[in-house]
């Protein structure tokens, strides 16, 4: 007997309470129509609702032998090349504890641009050189923690060329030839492990 | 025959020359449903919605109404239907949701996204040292472990795809793949040492190499510590009946190397935490090289520079070019963004693209040019910016034996023999790596960099691999 009641009232309350679910959803919708992911091309809002996507940047690994890939929220951008230039924009921030930063700090982006061909150039400010500590393997980690961060988010991107203060360069600090685009490496990046 | 979740054997039958396989055993792996029309006499293979018709005795198929023409037409063996094995990419893969791959060649047949990659191994020497290269297409990681007298090498893939398997020679007694569809046992024999493994990978295929030396003792080709008398460096960089090499052949002679002392000037390189400059340790451990390689070997060294002043990479290229230099040598100091990484790297050139197609196409242009004398020369003509893309093999060898030197007398770095587009290594016409001897941006090792010790076993290091780059440029060839 007190099955069945139990059943009923059960029944009854999941009914009300998907009742309720629905109609909140509903009205909410009807209330407040959701920022609707922005297809106009306003300038994105410097507030915390800015619509974002989540990129894979690459940073030092705590222990400074290699690229990790970490998952970061990057602002969402109009297009593969206002894209790029968000992530660009991220990867140049310092990166998050406990990962090391491979591009020296002052760095700036002058431009980003993408050709037909999928070629990504990505043009530095001369700090990336200048202030470089040096190092053949920095600087390896340095240049591809960048055509990686684009190369890994865009897909449109085959290779990247790397331009210091809006030129070719021969390298960052006399090691790695920079005359040449670069296609997507991950031989320096380690999966990040939790115990590290 | 097939991999899916896993490896599956599936017989096949020879009918007149033809390789075919059971349609009901493709149904049953493959999840199709066969139908056979008993009026027209051909036979419907559904899968999900999408059909293919074949027909009873042409050689051909319908797919929705789209005709793909078969090696043979459908075959009957008793009670089952027969498909030729061509069937399965021409018919059953347009309508299949994941892809199917017929890979003939190592008779696999591999069904949906799985990472088969194409692995071949070569004996490239019996040796001693035995040497074993393993080359992995697509580029994928690969682990190497040595355990009780073999050397495994795992890939980081569903299956391999390994097409003929040499038999063993050297030191090598055997090799075996198939244990585990991913792994490549290699069985040492008795007189073997401890083998040596390296990893490269490129943008085309990930590389393996195993040296297996011979058991400690005698190891033959060590460098004998008295070396012939000092020779007088040799006169001027023209040598008139010889023409120097342009090609790394390995009738080759090492009369000439080129040490770069790297940065300098205004460009000092790493900055360690106390102070010490890149530029002035690069060039002190030139110099200590440069007296060593000349005293007991009798080689001739160009420095790139011998004094602190600025030299650009290119100018450092051409001082090695127009020295007409059968080796080169850059020496670096290296640079971390934790002050714990430390030991020694050996880098040698990774070629991208463009870099593989001049060294193809090196030899398709290459031009017979008349010299003086009457003879002829094969000039390759090559981007001079890629002067490196011939002598890639070579330089690789003078890394390893760089490596294996460093590694007897001081620590390795978390990377001991890398590939890496290096600007300096681009331009030289010759074999050529680049070493960084030490992190400068570890406390121990920049202080150690400064002790006539640590500096003698770097010195050391890379005089025992000059001596025995110079033994293997100058052995001919093995049959």
């Amino acid at each position: 007997m007190t099955r069945t009641r139990w059943l009923q009232v059960g029944g009854i309350v999941l009914v009300f309470a998907s009742a309720v679910w629905i109609a909140s959803n509903v009205l909410e919708r009807m209330v407040a129509p959701a920022p609707a992911p922005s297809a106009t091309p306003t300038p994105a809002p410097p507030a915390a609702s800015v619509p974002h996507i989540i990129a894979t940047l690459y940073y030092g690994t705590p222990d400074g032998q290699a690229l990790a890939a970490v998952k970061r929220e990057v602002p969402l951008g109009e297009g593969p090349r206002e894209q790029g230039r968000q992530i660009l924009q991220s990867e140049l921030e310092d990166p998050p504890a406990p990962y090391l930063s491979l591009i020296p700090r002052g760095t700036t982006l002058r431009a980003f641009y993408i050709t037909d061909r999928g070629d990504a150039f990505v043009d530095l400010s001369a700090e990336a050189s200048t202030q470089h500590p040096g190092g053949s393997t920095h600087e390896l980690l340095t240049v591809y923690a960048i055509v990686n961060a684009v190369t890994a988010n865009l897909t449109s991107v085959e290779r990247v060329q790397i331009l210091i203060d809006g030129r070719q360069a021969d390298t960052l600090a006399g090691h790695v030839d920079l005359r040449r685009p670069f296609e997507r490496d991950t031989v320096l990046v380690r999966e990040t492990k939790a115990t590290e | 025959m097939i991999t899916r979740d896993g490896r599956r054997p599936v017989a096949s039958i020879m009918l007149n020359g033809q390789e075919y396989i059971g349609l009901d055993d493709l149904a049953a792996l493959l999840m199709l449903a066969v139908r056979e029309d008993a009026l027209a006499g051909g036979v419907t293979v559904t899968y999900k919605g999408r059909t293919v018709v074949a027909a009873a005795d042409q050689p051909m198929a319908s797919i929705n109404g789209r005709v793909v023409t078969l090696p043979a037409p459908i075959a009957r063996a008793g009670r089952r239907l027969l498909v030729p094995l061509d069937f399965i990419p021409r018919a059953i893969a347009p309508i299949y949701d994941s892809p199917i791959e017929l890979r003939r060649a190592s008779r696999l047949l591999i069904v949906g996204n799985v990472r088969v990659p194409r692995a071949t191994i070569r004996l490239e020497a019996a040796g001693p040292p035995t040497r074993l290269t393993v080359d992995v297409v697509p580029p994928l990681a690969v682990s190497t472990a040595v355990d009780a007298g073999r050397v495994l090498v795992r890939v980081d893939a569903d299956a391999l795809d390994i097409a003929t398997t040499p038999a063993g020679a050297g030191l090598i007694d055997q090799i075996r793949t198939g244990d585990q569809t991913t792994t490549i046992a290699i069985a040492l024999n008795t007189r073997a040492g401890m083998p040596r493994t390296s990893t490269v990978t490129t943008n085309e295929s990930t590389r393996v190499l195993v040296e297996v030396p011979i058991a400690a003792q005698q190891e033959t080709a060590a460098p004998p510590p008295a070396p012939p008398p000092p020779t007088p460096p040799a006169p001027a960089p023209t040598s008139p009946e010889v023409p120097p090499p342009l090609l790394a052949t390995r009738t080759a002679k090492l009369q000439t190397m080129v040490l770069d002392a790297g940065h300098g000037g205004d460009d000092t390189g790493v900055r360690g935490l106390k102070g010490t400059l890149e530029k002035q340790v690069t060039l002190d451990a030139a110099r200590r090289l440069k007296r060593l390689v000349e005293s007991r070997l009798g080689v001739r060294v160009v420095m790139t520079r011998d004094e602190d002043r600025a030299v650009s990479l290119d100018e450092r290229d051409a001082i090695a070019n127009n020295s007409k230099a059968d080796l080169f040598l850059s020496l670096h100091a290296n640079s971390s963004p934790s002050a714990s990484v430390k030991g020694t790297e050996v880098y040698y050139l990774r070629l991208d693209r463009a870099g593989e197609e001049a060294r193809r196409n090196a030899a398709a242009t290459e031009l017979i040019l008349p010299v003086v004398g009457g003879v002829t020369r094969p000039i390759d003509i090559i981007p001079w910016d890629l002067a490196q893309a011939s002598h890639v093999d070579a330089s690789s060898r003078f890394a390893s034996m760089l490596e294996e030197e460093f590694e007897k007398r001081v620590p390795a770095g978390p990377r001991p023999l890398q590939q890496a587009p290096m600007r300096v290594l681009s331009g030289a016409n010759m074999p050529a790596a680049l070493v960084e001897m030490a992190y400068l941006t570890n406390g121990e090792q920049e202080q150690r960099m400064k002790s006539d010790e640590f500096q003698n076993a770097v010195v050391e290091a890379m005089y025992g691999a000059v001596v025995r780059f110079k033994a293997y440029l100058e052995t001919p060839p093995a049959p």
